[in-house]
């Protein structure tokens, strides 16, 4: 069976779950009295334990980061170009820990979960978490795991922020950090798009105020307006531009409102996809995390202020051509910790492809990314100081 | 090490807080590291340099010199290095200022344009200069600032900029780097240790 996979593949995985039962307090004021995470591991703890690298997820992310759930299973885990044999993260070198962020809805605990204490769906009524609450809880996940120190914690958009998070309320427990394609606060821009794409869920008439369950639907098209308008800025205009042009799907303009371009058929289907396996309470939820994620806004807007406790060495990577948190951004967290003093790394990778380059292939991507982790390694190995 | 960054190794103090600027793969910042305690940042454009500082665990920037070091605070650190730079810049003068801002001190080093080489080769053949150091063609050198040991001497006086140490030699024989007869005919390359004010 096993032949069946990739050389460089960490090959069939299985999901695990931990249950915690004694409570986590929220940003929110609220306190979750128990809950589960699902995650998935890659390679081998050493000895010491120091080898443990943390891979945290962005918007629509999940704990399949790398391998197959089955072997007739037509795409792998969503970071499997980074994460195997040979690769960047290293599973020959690494321990490689991967979750299912808190509100999420592929397994851990989250809106389509129970809640104790009416025997009934949260629904919308499952907190609203932050990326300071996603943090304490991998914490929780990391002390099952006997996991004291991560070797190293990374994260692209949304699961960058939580690496970054990590340096701050952890600071002794991260050794190395790598933020990609994120930054330390969203812009007005971006939070109208979020916003954008809460309408569209919430307005859904099979929405009815987040009790879907209850009525058996599924607000589809709200799901789907909300991938598609992501999903724009989630490319670059040339990425598009070179994937569709103006390419019409049939010879002839038909002076009407079906699919006519080859990007509207695309969107569409992306959008049709998304809204059969992502629930709609949390995507609400994980842009409202990101929307509210802003450290700097406990010191006065001092970005370098918020990161005084980081202790570790950053690694911080941006694409020339990501205009959802465009390199700017990226150069905002980097020029707060050059004034905090911090060690800190920077690289602007030159890519076409817009805010999704952070999961695709790209020679000069992996090899920044990887010359780093082989430094990680090579540390941890007694290597050079 | 290369020669002139052997000398320049040889000028930073133990534990001082440092700025390479174009620091290649990151040889010096690594050394100084490992044995003077110093720490820092090194700026760097050449994707191959940049991964090759990752590897040895130096800090390292992908940044354009010419667009200044505003990201950086007055007397963010003791020292700024910058060695094989000072000619491609858009405006070497402002860089000079703009690394005195940052440090109270500095060490620069460049190909001295006034080498004897070159000035035979100008003299003689009537051609710009091709030679070990300065290694281009004139139509695609990226060397657009050529400035001989002396000029750079004389641009410190009229910024009052004291030379604190100055030094000559050639890119491969170390043994040169102690003459001080002549600097501007026999030095290759320039290198000049200079502090704010007079």
């Amino acid at each position: 069976m096993s032949a069946s996979f990739p050389s460089d593949s960490v090959g069939l995985v299985t999901p695990q779950t931990a249950t915690f039962e004694s409570p986590l307090a929220l940003a929110c004021g609220k306190t979750l009295e128990s809950f589960e995470l699902v995650y998935e591991t890659y390679g081998t703890l050493n000895a010491e334990r120091s080898n443990a690298v943390l891979i945290c997820h962005a918007l629509s992310g999940h704990h399949h980061a790398a391998g197959f759930h089955a072997a007739d299973e037509l795409k792998p885990g969503w970071w499997d170009a980074y994460i195997g044999p040979g690769k960047v993260i290293d599973t020959d070198r690494f321990f490689v820990v991967s979750l299912n962020n808190l509100g999420g809805c592929h397994g851990s605990t989250g809106p389509g979960s129970v809640d104790p204490q009416t025997g009934r769906q949260w629904g919308p009524t499952f907190p609203v978490m932050t990326v300071a609450d996603w943090v304490h809880s991998q914490a929780r996940l990391a002390d099952r795991l006997g996991i004291e120190r991560f070797a190293a914690v990374v994260g692209g958009s949304l699961g960058g922020m939580q690496a970054m998070q990590w340096t701050i309320a952890y600071p002794e427990r991260v050794a190395n950090v790598a933020v990609i394609a994120a930054t330390p606060r969203l812009s007005a821009q971006n939070i109208a798009f979020n916003e954008v794409a809460r309408q569209a869920i919430r307005s859904d008439p099979d929405f009815h105020d987040g009790w879907y369950a209850d009525h058996g639907a599924i607000p589809k098209l709200g799901l789907k307006l909300a991938r598609m308008i992501g999903h724009i800025t989630y490319l670059s205009e040339h990425s598009m531009g070179s994937r569709f042009g103006r390419d019409l799907r049939s010879d002839q303009l038909n002076f009407g409102y079906d699919v006519e371009f080859q990007v509207e058929s695309y969107l569409r289907h992306q959008g049709d996809t998304f809204s059969t396996r992502f629930d709609a309470n949390t995507y609400l939820l994980m842009t409202k995390a990101l929307d509210y994620f802003d450290p700097a806004g406990q010191h006065d807007g001092d970005l370098a202020a918020a990161l005084a406790p980081a202790d570790c060495p950053f690694l911080v990577i941006s694409f020339t051509t990501d205009w959802r948190f465009a390199p700017a951004r990226s150069q905002e967290l980097v020029n707060a910790l050059l004034r905090a003093g911090k060690a800190v790394s920077y690289v602007n990778v030159d890519s076409p492809h817009g805010h999704d380059a952070f999961l695709l292939p790209n020679d000069q991507y992996e090899s920044v990314f990887g010359s780093f982790m082989r430094r990680i390694d090579a540390q941890l190995n007694g290597g050079a100081s | 090490m290369r020669a002139d960054l052997e000398l320049i190794y040889g000028w930073v103090p133990n534990d001082a807080r440092i700025l390479d600027l174009g620091c290649g793969d990151g040889t010096l910042l690594a050394a100084l590291a490992r044995h003077k305690n110093v720490t820092g940042y090194g700026l760097e454009i050449d994707p191959e340099g940049i991964s090759a500082c990752l590897t040895k665990g130096v800090n390292v920037l992908e940044q354009n010199l010419d667009d200044g070091l505003g990201n950086f605070v007055d007397d963010a650190c003791d020292l700024v290095i910058m060695t094989q730079a000072l000619q491609v810049l858009r405006r070497p003068d402002a860089m000079l200022d703009e690394m005195l801002r940052v440090a109270p001190e500095c060490i620069i080093a460049f190909p001295n344009f006034a080498y004897w080489k070159h000035r035979l080769h100008l003299t003689f053949r009537g051609r710009m200069p091709v030679s070990r150091s300065l290694p281009h063609a004139w139509y695609d050198t990226p060397n657009i600032h050529l400035s001989t040991f002396r000029d750079f001497a004389s641009l410190c006086r009229d910024k009052g900029v004291t030379i604190v140490d100055e030094a000559v030699g050639s890119a491969e024989h170390e043994g040169h780097w102690t003459s001080r007869l002549w600097p501007n005919l026999f030095g290759e390359t320039a290198i000049f240790r200079v502090r704010r004010g007079r």
